[in-house]
């Protein structure tokens, strides 16, 4: 019941859902209708474990008095206040609704922001790190000052060499090895479902009996 | 003032609250960081809830109604719910050691359904159409670049022989073509870091300063 | 201190600082560089502008959350101007939980300014969960999926989903994401049912598309900001694309004058290193 059970079920939708794509009778692809469904929700529903957890985490950091406690009120009262508005205020997640003006006002700016801090490392790691050490680097930076050139108007401005430079970086070499990479993470991919389907790898069961 | 005004207001002031720490890090960044956390956390629960949960697990259970029509109880799509919506909420066994095995039946499902679904789409996209269109006839410099190229990388990463006589030479092509590979990634890489600061900067001036556009 | 180890040793709040002046100055003096169109972008251009007026709709998924929103919404604005000005109707939908409310602000907006009805020029599903999953049960029903759209309105009673029931009613499925959502469609869409599928991605995932595009699974590809700059070219209506493509252009140049700044003072700090040894020596 504890391990063997969830492995069989494991192995018995693995399978189910990967020979149904050539199984085209009416009640396997009904089934597999109904399957696909019942996916999306088991996924919903585990989706929604990670606010769980972070309530735990939290709570447990006010509870111990832990040193940064202040920052926990912040998160939980964030939570608190998107829930609250979500499901008890006028127009629930309606445009314009007090929980979508958050949304666009808070969240969006934070997280667009929170992201657009990598320019400034991004430049600050050219500045300080990407050295032309060997061929192999040479070549890369080589190959990323001209993208950076001929993806931007002023490279077309400079000579009409540098986009049709970059024009065939992307298509010939980078796609031959993104290609090669593409194949071997496929690969790669399938091996582990494989695993996963057939009971070899068991890690998403986690540790304990 | 107006509302839009307000809330414009805000959404900069926690632009720079988080722009701050490129000064150093401080309590304006701090608050901002964990606000978001929570903020999102509450967002995605209200999405999920409203979107698909409740017309899809809580109103057909619980109000006995599916897509408009009604359905009944104990009915099959009754029940097409209800399983589901249960094996769900064996999920949070997990909270509860002593029952938190209970948890891996709706996990394995789960896990084995979604490794079985991409079985044959990823065998299919990632790996036959990308040989059938790299299985080019040698006649142009082109052609002949992109078949060695592929063998070259694939070659690279493969690692129970030794890179050696004809291998290694494949190997030292295929490092060639995944620097420059890596080169082209770097560059776009850049474009994408800058452009999401451009971003931030048009909604500083334009939207909020309203100094430009 | 020689001049090399002072370059080297600069504090790196004065890159910052240079990094926004240059992204700052383009806003209030544009260049107006030209943009030139690249042939994914025009891939894409074409394969919407082939879908016939007032017939079967454009599917429209916008996957992206608000970290990628400057290099996406963009493509979305575009995409949604070039459909509606062509009297294409659009379903629009997300895979993203966070994708709902910029959706929502991209269908809306763009709605109101060309004045098309909703129901009857374009409809908004909502948010879908699982990835794999709604993108395959779409190719069965698009029922199945969305049984009403994201207001509550059943399908049936929306004029525009009148004999749209799947992928065979769909002519152009595109996906604006800046995560794996993109390969998704290609896999769960183009691959077991033949749909037509298109791709707005950020620069970053850019580069790991272009095997797909010459393979013909996919119909175009926009890459950041510079493919959403394009795109408003090809539509002849500037937005923020072709507004943020000066400071790109500045800010490039910067960061190439870093590198071989970086690269200069470099070898000539581990030149003087070496030859300071080799006198010791």
């Amino acid at each position: 019941m504890r391990r063997q059970l969830p492995l069989t079920l494991c192995f018995i939708a693995g399978v189910f859902m990967a020979v149904q794509y050539f199984i085209p009778h009416w009640r396997v692809q009904d089934t597999y209708d109904r399957f696909l469904i019942w996916l999306q929700i088991i996924f919903a529903f585990a989706f929604l474990l990670g606010t769980v957890s972070l309530v735990k985490v939290h709570f447990h950091k006010i509870r111990n008095r832990a040193a940064d406690r202040g920052y926990s009120w912040v998160v939980l009262a964030g939570l608190a206040s998107m829930i609250g508005l979500g499901f008890f205020a006028p127009g629930h997640n309606d445009p314009g609704s007090p929980f979508d003006m958050m949304f666009q006002n808070v969240q969006v700016p934070i997280e667009a922001t929170m992201f657009s801090l990598l320019a400034f490392y991004i430049a600050s790691a050219a500045f300080r790190a990407f050295r032309a050490r060997t061929l192999e680097a040479t070549l890369l930076l080589i190959a990323a000052c001209i993208v950076m050139l001929g993806r931007v108007p002023v490279g077309d401005l400079i000579s009409e060499r540098i986009p049709e430079a970059t024009r065939w970086i992307l298509t010939v070499p980078n796609l031959a090895a993104k290609r090669g990479i593409m194949i071997g993470v496929g690969l790669g991919m399938m091996a582990t479902a494989l695993k996963i389907v057939l009971g070899i790898e068991r890690a998403w069961m986690g540790g304990g009996d | 003032m107006s509302h839009h005004i307000i809330w414009t207001t805000i959404g900069a002031i926690l632009t720079l609250s988080i722009y701050s720490f490129l000064y150093k890090d401080n309590p304006f960044y701090k608050f901002a960081e964990h606000l978001v956390v929570g903020i999102s956390a509450g967002y995605y629960l209200v999405i999920y809830t409203f979107n698909f949960i409740v017309p899809n697990v809580a109103r057909p259970v619980f109000a006995l109604e599916l897509s408009g029509e009604a359905i009944p109880l104990a009915g099959l799509e009754w029940w097409m719910a209800l399983i589901p919506g249960l094996l769900g909420l064996l999920l949070y066994a997990r909270f509860f050691p002593k029952f938190a095995w209970v948890g891996r039946w709706p996990l394995g499902i789960y896990v084995g359904g979604y490794a079985g679904l991409g079985l044959s789409p990823v065998m299919q996209a990632r790996i036959l159409s990308q040989m059938q269109a790299n299985s080019l006839p040698l006649t142009s410099v082109t052609n002949v670049l992109l078949v060695v190229g592929l063998l070259g990388t694939l070659i690279y990463f493969f690692f129970s022989m030794r890179h050696k006589g004809v291998l290694g030479v494949f190997a030292r092509i295929g490092i060639v073509f995944l620097m420059v590979g890596f080169g082209a990634s770097f560059g776009y890489t850049v474009m994408s870091r800058i452009s999401l600061l451009i971003g931030r900067v048009d909604f500083l001036l334009s939207d909020w300063l309203h100094l430009v556009g | 201190m020689s001049w090399y180890d002072k370059l080297l040793q600069v504090d790196r709040r004065w890159i910052f600082l240079a990094i926004g002046v240059a992204v700052v100055v383009p806003f209030f003096a544009p260049l107006g560089l030209p943009v030139v169109v690249t042939d994914p972008v025009q891939g894409l251009y074409d394969a919407v502008e082939s879908i016939p007026p007032n017939d079967k709709p454009l599917l429209l998924s916008i996957d992206y959350a608000p970290a990628t929103l400057p290099e996406l919404e963009p493509m979305a604005f575009a995409i949604l101007r070039h459909a509606f000005r062509n009297d294409v109707n659009v379903i629009v939908m997300t895979l993203h939980p966070a994708g709902y409310g910029l959706a929502e602000r991209a269908i809306r907006g763009i709605a109101e300014e060309m004045d098309q009805v909703e129901g009857e020029d374009y409809v908004f599903m909502g948010f879908s969960p699982g990835v794999s999953a709604p993108i395959l049960g779409l190719g069965v029903a698009i029922r199945n999926v969305f049984p009403e759209d994201a207001y509550g309105t059943p399908l049936d009673e929306i004029p525009m989903m009148e004999g749209v029931r799947n992928y065979d009613d769909i002519p152009l499925a595109i996906t604006l994401a800046g995560w794996s959502a993109a390969e998704a469609w290609i896999y769960y869409a183009r691959e077991p049912y033949g749909q037509r599928v298109g791709a707005g991605v950020t620069a970053v995932m850019a580069t790991d598309y272009y095997p797909y595009l010459n393979a013909g699974q996919l119909q175009g590809l926009l890459g950041g900001m510079r493919g959403a700059a394009e795109y408003e070219v090809l539509i002849e209506r500037e937005g923020k694309g072709v507004l943020g493509m000066d400071s790109q252009s500045v800010i490039h140049l910067l960061i190439i004058i870093l590198i071989v700044l970086g690269n200069v003072a470099y070898f000539a700090q581990r030149r003087a290193k070496r030859r300071a040894a080799l006198e010791d020596a």
